[in-house]
């Protein structure tokens, strides 16, 4: 069993296999289940992954009227073709947003790794969809890949936002997916080891403070931005850039520096954004009171 | 290490917006439904901390209701459960408590019929991942770190070891067990931590020994 970055990346070139092989194998082997079982439940998984973003992208509204329809907005942009950023990463943003808003309204969504977090590796995967053309089974490796660096980062540091802050949440799966672009792209295991970490670097410090205590405000536009995040790092690191901080030092300082944050700026509405004389306003008029 | 399988990051599939405040609350209520054993007839549910001052907005109220009619954390049915538990005659009653608990997330739940009553108490601690902290005026101590099981049982002789017996003839290892009872003969529960998910094979070999009254998993 892989504990950390450094013993997964050796372990996948030791074997010269990918990354995802690497944790299908430990599944089998943790689970006792067969290698088709696990493969058909990670499918079940991607097709509600799927239906998510699809739906999201159809319009939705959350109960609370915070959030909702800012994917099509960002769809209907991109068809206009004057974009400024290329099209695969705003493609990734829309579907980063929808799946979130899909969250926000209820809807059925996979938590990667967690609810609130859960737009950025199907954003990525299903914009990469339409740029690379993958199959169902490499689209199923993805999530394996992303899950394999959630691991290490769940069993090492936290992947929540009580616990850990924003950076354990959105940074988490933003790294997760930035290290599964670059397999799904044809980049080596350590390429993706050295895209989570520029990746997670850059979501460092980053507090939880939902406005009115909903996984809404600012998680949507938050998964956006972890996509987009995830996507340049991926570029980066498929340009040969390495980090010059190792990828587990990294989230050891994602652990520390979560460790050290304040409860106002944990998911408890107390702080940041969500402290705001708006984000006051807002909350007194979704539950008829203040939360302060 | 907490987390065990791929699954526990690239999942659970749920219904939004929590996986604390919502797939965490209906897994609460499911395993209440599941000591049960059947569908109770009221249900008094209270919440603390931040599930007292969010529930409304994160649907954890619905999604506990939904977990009481039995549903996964992924079932359309949770957003509307408490129209369908009104319909099927199940009172509710939803109370927010300022009492402050040691975990933020916790949820004391209450149910019963006419045949028998019973109350436990869970925390929500992050991606979907829930602890059953008390039951029945037991309080369990279970790290939520391995797969558990709940046996409630008479207070005989003999009822331990038929369990553990069962656990090794499966090659189930034992990391970490508790025995509670309240008096004497009367009605007890073990708690026991083991290293690797349980089968539901294993599970209907254990619910017909003699004197155990109810088997149930409480983590995977």
């Amino acid at each position: 069993m892989f504990r950390n970055v450094k013993e997964l990346i050796e372990l996948a070139e030791q074997k010269n296999v990918k990354i995802s092989e690497i944790m299908i194998n430990q599944e089998v082997e943790v689970t006792g289940k067969s290698r088709e079982v696990i493969l058909e439940q990670m499918e079940f998984n991607l097709t509600v992954m799927e239906q998510a973003v699809e739906k999201g992208l159809a319009g939705v509204k959350s109960n609370s009227g915070l959030t909702g329809g800012d994917a099509v907005l960002m769809h209907n942009y991109i068809q206009k073709g004057n974009f400024l950023s290329g099209e695969t990463l705003l493609d990734a943003v829309s579907k980063a947003v929808a799946t979130n808003e899909v969250n926000a309204a209820m809807g059925t969504i996979c938590a990667t790794p967690t609810a609130g977090s859960a737009g950025v590796v199907p954003g990525t995967l299903f914009a990469l969809k339409e740029k690379l053309k993958p199959t169902r089974m490499q689209m199923i490796e993805y999530l394996f890949t992303a899950g394999a660096f959630g691991f290490v980062v769940a069993n090492n540091a936290s992947i929540s936002g009580a616990a850990g802050g924003c950076q354990a949440e959105v940074g988490s799966a933003a790294g997760m997916a930035a290290a599964a672009i670059v397999e799904m792209a044809g980049g080596t295991p350590r390429q993706s080891a050295e895209a989570m970490a520029i990746t997670l670097k850059n979501m460092l410090g980053l507090v939880c403070d939902p406005v009115a205590g909903l996984v809404e405000v600012p998680c949507v536009k938050r998964n956006a931005m972890g996509a987009a995040n995830a996507m340049v790092a991926a570029d980066m690191a498929l340009a040969g850039i390495t980090s010059r901080i190792p990828c587990d030092e990294v989230i050891d300082a994602m652990y520390k520096i979560g460790q050290t944050m304040p409860t106002a700026l944990k998911e408890t509405a107390q702080g940041g954004l969500a402290a705001t004389p708006t984000a006051r306003e807002l909350e007194a008029k979704i539950f008829g009171m203040s939360l302060k | 290490m907490k987390y065990k399988s791929v699954f526990d990051i690239i999942g659970p599939v749920m219904i939004g917006p929590s996986s604390s405040h919502t797939a965490g609350a209906a897994r609460i209520g499911r395993v209440a439904r599941s000591l049960f054993g059947r569908e109770p007839k009221w249900a008094n549910i209270s919440f603390y901390g931040s599930f007292a001052s969010t529930y409304k907005g994160h649907g954890t109220d619905i999604a506990i209701v939904g977990g009481l009619l039995d549903y996964d954390t992924f079932d359309e049915r949770i957003k509307t459960s408490l129209d369908i538990a009104e319909s099927a005659g199940i009172k509710i009653s939803i109370r927010e408590e300022e009492a402050v608990t040691d975990h933020p997330n916790t949820a004391r739940i209450h149910i019963g019929d006419e045949k028998g009553e019973l109350e436990l108490v869970g925390i929500s601690i992050g991606g979907g991942k829930i602890e059953i902290i008390e039951l029945n005026g037991f309080l369990l101590k279970l790290s939520g770190n391995h797969p558990a099981l709940l046996v409630v049982h008479n207070d005989k002789y003999g009822a331990i070891a038929a369990v553990a017996n069962v656990l090794a003839k499966y090659a189930i290892n034992i990391g970490h067990m508790e025995v509670a009872r309240k008096e004497v003969g009367q009605q007890a529960l073990m708690t026991i931590e083991v290293d690797q998910n349980i089968d539901q094979k294993v599970i209907d070999e254990l619910s017909i020994l003699p004197n155990i009254l109810k088997v149930t998993r409480i983590v995977d």
